[in-house]
């Protein structure tokens, strides 16, 4: 055969071949680019609210309501714009809210999928897993909606006492929309997330290094839970992670349980702690949505977003920096 | 390796392990903090069990009492008792064109993505810089897109897709919600699609090469017709994460509740305008909310439930069918 017409035929193919993958390459380049966009546009709108702020933008100093109130006002075309926003209660509550949550989650699911994977009856492994999977994908407004007319009025009628609410009263109403309920309500949440991955990491573990434990007489937990638990360690800090990222991002469920006073839940306060209301982070951008006209408050919103979004970031950064030292074996596993 | 190599030198299925002798292990030899761990692993396991069957069975009793036929097929209107407020037939419209939009945008994008990631990957560095992109989007709270989105969609060259009063770019339209939509599912799509491509193993693509084929052909001939599971597993994922999510409906469709069209086409000027979906109406109907209808709150979250419900039998279905394709 001519080495010519071979070329020929084939050149067009080549080609093709070069095309679609630059085309894909280009489709996944416009992806990144529309995520840097995104990163780009959310800071430089919400560097007005931190460059006239400062570090103070994080701290604490009179009440956030009022100042969010004093903005938006200021957004009329006749008065120099406010900017002065203290954000720590909000911020406050949202690292309460999901580090209460995550930790107890974490407990939790630690056991829980322990339990599903190796102690479980069959019968009950069986119904447990698919149940699992639904709660992990039962949409946070339900959850919201369940919480507001049980949780809500059980916790504000018989948790708390009248002689409670009285001591608090000229600071702030307690009224069942608390810390309490959104903690509860965000540990459901995100606790099935983290027990579908934690099991995926469990049932991954070579069949054989649990075998080899049992073979040199170490009961069946000692050996699941130094062996099997600690191989599975990267998938628990990749569940971790994405229940974090869940919790931090929740903004419809907890602006419909936790309260909607910008306030700052004192834990000196005693038990009462748990009761009070707050308001975190992203529930105070869903609650403040309608006010995006006013531009200070636009750019205060998007300066709350950022934090979010660095939060975000930084969150898989040191999920990805904690998984690789553990990898190793992991890996091994896998292919052993 | 190799202790399991020595230990089962033809490792049966995980599902084959013999169970009996375990049967006849007790407890009673057992150091007491292995058997408290036993004892709370249990307790904590029949309590998750518990928790799931109140609230499951609690929505299913609040929602049959509740939903009605006629809520499916009547419009919602303003009111303030049960009888004057209507049905959920615009939200359930809005769902399903959210839905449709979304998915139209992120199965593309996904699966182009995936293929890219798995099958291309070069230059390397931008394949990483991808996937954590794409880690980065799953990781990233969805109110923050919903910002985004308000951001772009009142530019004003994007002002054909929503309403345009007066120069002024109102930005809230089905378009704008499904297309952020989208990136919630991308992530989903992308790793479900990845996943199937990369348990195909490299003598299936080395056959489909040595009679000729490009790889792109290969993709498009061999490879993406057998991770058609997968792709219907991230399709049905991505959708149960688009018909769940609250924040991007409530800021970038806009507050009516019925669907409010804009200009004289008819698909297009929905399309364009404003409405609800389940969710927000969920969220507008609540006790938090501005309508203040616990009943008929209930009843669509009972519709939500069970089209959730389907999506994650339909999950199950296919993603059986995934691993069930062996290659030998």
């Amino acid at each position: 055969m001519d080495e010519t017409e071979i070329a020929d035929a084939a050149e067009p193919r080549v080609d093709q071949d070069r095309r679609a993958e630059l085309l894909l390459g280009a489709l996944v380049c416009t992806l990144v680019l529309v995520l840097l966009a995104m990163l780009a546009f959310v800071l430089h709108e919400a560097w007005p609210s931190f460059s006239h702020n400062g570090l103070g933008w994080f701290g604490t100093g009179g009440s956030v309501d009022d100042q969010i109130q004093s903005i938006f006002t200021s957004g009329d075309l006749h008065t120099t714009p406010q900017w002065l926003f203290h954000a720590w209660p909000l911020l406050w509550s949202t690292i309460l809210t999901t580090f209460g949550a995550v930790l107890i989650a974490f407990v939790c699911a630690l056991f829980i999928s322990v339990f599903v994977v190796e102690f479980a009856p069959d019968p009950l492994r069986r119904v447990l897993e698919p149940v699992v999977r639904l709660l992990a994908s039962v949409p946070s407004v339900i959850y919201g909606l369940v919480a507001v007319l049980v949780l809500v009025p059980l916790i504000g009628n018989h948790l708390i006492t009248q002689h409670e609410k009285a001591s608090v009263t000229p600071v702030i109403s307690l009224t069942g929309y608390s810390l309490l309920a959104a903690v509860l309500v965000l540990t459901v949440m995100i606790a099935p997330i983290m027990i579908a991955i934690f099991c995926e990491g469990l049932r991954s573990v070579p069949r054989g290094w649990i075998e080899g434990s049992l073979a040199l007489g170490v009961n069946r937990w000692r050996t699941f839970w130094k062996v099997a638990v600690r191989t599975a360690r990267p998938a628990m800090v990749a569940g971790t992670v994405l229940a974090v990222a869940r919790a931090l991002g929740e903004s419809v469920m907890l602006s419909m349980v936790s309260g909607t006073v910008g306030f700052s839940p004192n834990p000196a306060d005693g038990l009462i702690f748990l009761f009070e209301p707050s308001r975190g982070l992203a529930a105070t951008i869903l609650q403040n949505t309608d006010e995006l006209s006013s531009p200070p408050m636009k750019h205060t919103l998007y300066a709350i977003a950022a934090v979010l979004l660095f939060s975000a970031m930084m969150l898989s950064l040191i999920g990805w920096a904690a998984k690789q030292p553990m990898k190793r074996y992991f890996y091994a596993g896998a292919n052993g | 390796m190799s202790t399991a190599s020595v230990l089962a030198p033809k490792p049966p299925p995980p599902a084959a392990t013999p169970r009996k002798p375990r049967r006849r292990e007790t407890t009673s030899t057992w150091r007491l903090t292995d058997r408290i761990g036993l004892a709370f692993a249990w307790l904590l396991g029949l309590l998750f069990c518990a928790i799931a069957a109140s609230i499951v069975i609690y929505l299913l009793i609040q929602g049959l009492r509740y939903v009605r036929p006629s809520l499916l097929v009547t419009h919602p209107t303003v009111g303030y008792t049960e009888n004057q407020t209507g049905g959920f037939l615009d939200p359930m419209i809005g769902t399903l064109l959210v839905a449709l939009i979304a998915m139209a945008i992120a199965m593309p994008v996904g699966i182009a993505t995936a293929v890219w990631l798995s099958e291309y990957g070069r230059p390397s560095a931008l394949a990483r810089v991808a996937e954590s992109t794409v880690e980065m989007l799953a990781g990233t709270p969805s109110i923050v897109l919903a910002l985004f989105g308000t951001l772009i969609f009142e530019a004003p060259a994007l002002g054909f897709l929503s309403q345009t009063t007066g120069g002024v770019v109102y930005g809230r339209s089905f378009f704008a919600a499904g297309a952020l939509l989208s990136l919630i599912a991308l992530p989903l799509v992308v790793a479900t699609v990845r996943e199937g491509l990369q348990s195909i193993p490299g003598h299936v693509r080395e056959a489909s090469y040595a009679v000729g084929k490009t790889k792109i052909a290969t993709t498009r001939r061999v490879l993406l017709p057998a991770v058609r599971p997968s792709v219907i597993t991230g399709a049905m994922l991505g959708v149960g994460r688009v018909i769940g999510d609250t924040a991007i409906i409530v800021v970038l469709l806009g507050s009516t509740l019925n669907l409010e069209g804009v200009g004289s086409v008819p698909l297009l000027g929905t399309l364009r305008g404003t409405g609800s979906t389940l969710t927000s109406y969920i969220f507008y109907n609540a006790p938090t909310g501005d309508g203040n209808q616990p009943d008929k709150a209930y009843a669509a979250a009972f519709v939500l439930l069970m089209l959730v419900l389907v999506l994650n039998v339909v999950v199950d279905v296919f993603a059986r069918r995934a691993k069930k394709l062996r290659w030998g």
